[in-house]
């Protein structure tokens, strides 16, 4: 369990551990890795096996017929939804957001990198709670919207608009150190050579920014997907009507419907496997371990 | 765009005003989809919020964002959120520091998989965490017969709260140690310090403004966590009632100007804290020789 028993296909590549200076058999590494492995047993990864051993420890049958209840299959179709709204829009919000800002030094840019990121800082109720005192009954557009008869609050486009707020800013974020890294002399270049503007877009900046752009949309999906507490201020939870996955899972718990719960806990859990596997894929595209911070 | 299209050119004679003037109709098509998107999403809530709060007049706020309920939730909320933030610090420095220093079997993949909380729907943690400590469950069952409680009081919101905090406090940690040079910690052995002396007078230092700004990092996401919070919450009133619970409940009444007092309450708390984070950040730079 030191330094060098270890089987070359587990040697990191980007961090190999040199050997000390003082070659000596410490059990100093061993207790720190069992304490730091319980630890994480204890937070992480038995909560984590607990959702599968739930979800099937009564075979495939029962977690295969709370698949086929119509609750479940539109809770299943609601997050789809929303996340298919909510990828491409903030897609473009934040590609637009990394051109504005990357490679540029002005007065107040560093403000306005701050207020892209103002979402991660606002607790979800809290944005929930905006989004109803602006589009509610008695919000700022609450009559407007009333006397056309359109429903926002309690219904879909609020939880559209939660979600947009709460994954809002992953995009840029990603983008834009890939673009402070890569400089603008490829572009200047290809503007030299007689590219027009979209030319240059399309074949220079698109290819150069891929992995980074790929890396946000995986993290913005997996939070629209995945949030709750936004959504659950706006959606009022109808049940079948107004319910996405994870409203679904808190509503079947508080119900004593466990089996259920876990069914649906199960499908998200998994959402989360394949974002962490595609996660550690374009880590390594993008050139060994990148410094994340969410 | 790096390179914008080219604009027409400003008349050199022009005053400020009009060069200003000239920037804002002649915007790039990128900084009107920013600044509009970020006008609707981000402006008008806010702005509605803040609006709420401002009709209320300062005594009224005072009166409703210090009623008793409303202080044990802040009580409840700072306290376990501080409490979590913190003993994250501690274990996250200590999975950080091995992850970087030690070679061990599946290394790459718990490294891999710190990242859990982050991909994690926060109502399906919320849920496996309420089974797995409460009286019946794997770990819960463990404790149960010495009378400790771990789910749906204090203890089992904090347990959510490490749980979210914890990538926070080891992704801010990691790069650093990564970069760390080895030879300091050579060179203070060589001068005799035990490891010991070496890992609390060379080690930790330089590594502090890191461990401080994954806490607050942690500290912030904790204070305003509500998916996991809630279901392993019991959600009593001066126990373990937590002011984000305590929104959703004033929503639910249609009490709308509750909601929005402690709103901003938690809204002011968040910010100050960005601060507090920049200005660690800042404070930490100055290792950067």
């Amino acid at each position: 369990m030191t330094d060098n028993t270890l089987e070359s296909s587990m040697q990191t590549s980007d961090n190999p551990a040199p050997k000390p200076a003082v070659e000596k058999k410490s059990w100093v590494p061993v207790v720190l890795i069992g304490i730091a492995v319980l630890f994480l047993g204890l937070v992480l990864y038995i909560p984590a096996i607990n959702v599968f051993y739930f979800a099937f420890h009564r075979g495939l049958g029962p977690f295969l017929h709370n698949l086929t209840e119509p609750n479940f299959i539109s809770a299943v179709r609601m997050t789809l939804a929303l996340a298919a709204i909510a990828v491409p829009i903030n897609v473009i919000f934040g590609l637009a957001t990394a051109w504005a800002l990357a490679n540029k030094r002005f007065r107040g840019r560093t403000l306005l990198l701050s207020i892209v990121d103002l979402p991660f800082a606002i607790s979800p109720v809290v944005a929930g709670l905006m989004i109803v005192l602006l589009y509610g009954r008695q919000g700022w557009f609450g009559p407007f919207l009333q006397e056309r008869g359109i429903q926002i609050v309690f219904a879909f486009p609020a939880m559209v608009l939660a979600t947009l707020f709460v994954s809002m800013p992953f995009v840029a974020r990603e983008v834009i150190p890939v673009l402070e890294e890569e400089g603008v002399d490829q572009e200047e270049a290809a503007y030299t050579l007689g590219a027009n503007y979209w030319q240059t877009f399309w074949r220079v900046t698109v290819p150069n920014i891929r992995w980074g752009l790929l890396y946000g949309v995986l993290l913005t999906n997996a939070r629209a997907m995945g949030e709750f507490g936004a959504v659950s201020v706006v959606s009022g939870n109808i049940i079948g009507k107004t319910q996405s996955l994870p409203l679904f899972v808190e509503e079947a718990y508080k119900s004593y419907d466990t089996e259920a719960a876990y069914s649906a806990a199960v499908l998200l859990a998994l959402l989360a496997l394949v974002t962490l596997v595609l996660k550690e894929i374009l880590e390594r595209k993008t050139g060994g371990y990148r410094k994340k911070m969410h | 765009m790096t390179v914008s299209p080219p604009i027409q050119p400003v008349p050199p004679d022009a005053s400020r005003w009009k060069v200003f003037l000239h920037s804002v109709i002649h915007m790039p098509w990128t900084w009107r989809i920013m600044l509009g998107y970020l006008f609707f999403m981000l402006f008008l809530p806010v702005s509605a919020m803040l609006v709420k709060s401002g009709t209320l007049g300062p005594g009224e706020f005072w009166r409703i964002a210090t009623s008793p309920i409303a202080l044990s939730t802040y009580d409840v909320t700072f306290t376990t959120s501080l409490m979590a933030a913190s003993i994250d610090g501690v274990f996250g420095v200590l999975v950080a520091w091995v992850l970087v220093r030690y070679n061990f079997p599946f290394k790459r993949i718990i490294d891999a998989t710190i990242d859990l909380p982050f991909a994690l729907p926060t109502a399906v943690a919320g849920l496996t965490l309420a089974t797995v400590y409460s009286e019946t469950g794997w770990i819960g069952s463990l404790f149960a017969p010495f009378g400790i409680k771990l789910a749906f009081n204090r203890i089992g919101v904090g347990i959510a709260m490490m749980f979210i905090s914890l990538p926070f406090v080891v992704r801010t940690v990691q790069p650093v140690l990564m970069q760390m040079e080895r030879e300091i910690e050579e060179a203070a052995w060589c001068l005799g310090a035990s490891s010991w002396q070496t890992f609390w007078r060379v080690v930790l230092p330089p590594l502090f403004p890191a461990i401080l700004t994954g806490v607050a990092l942690g500290f912030s996401r904790a204070v305003g966590e509500y998916g996991s919070t809630v279901i392993i919450s019991s959600n009593t009133p001066f126990r373990d009632l937590i002011a984000p619970i305590l929104i959703f409940q004033r929503l639910e009444q249609y009490d709308y100007t509750g909601a929005t007092v402690i709103g901003m309450v938690l809204l002011i708390i968040s910010l100050l804290m960005l601060l507090v984070i920049n200005f660690i950040q800042a404070w930490g730079k100055r290792y950067d020789g």
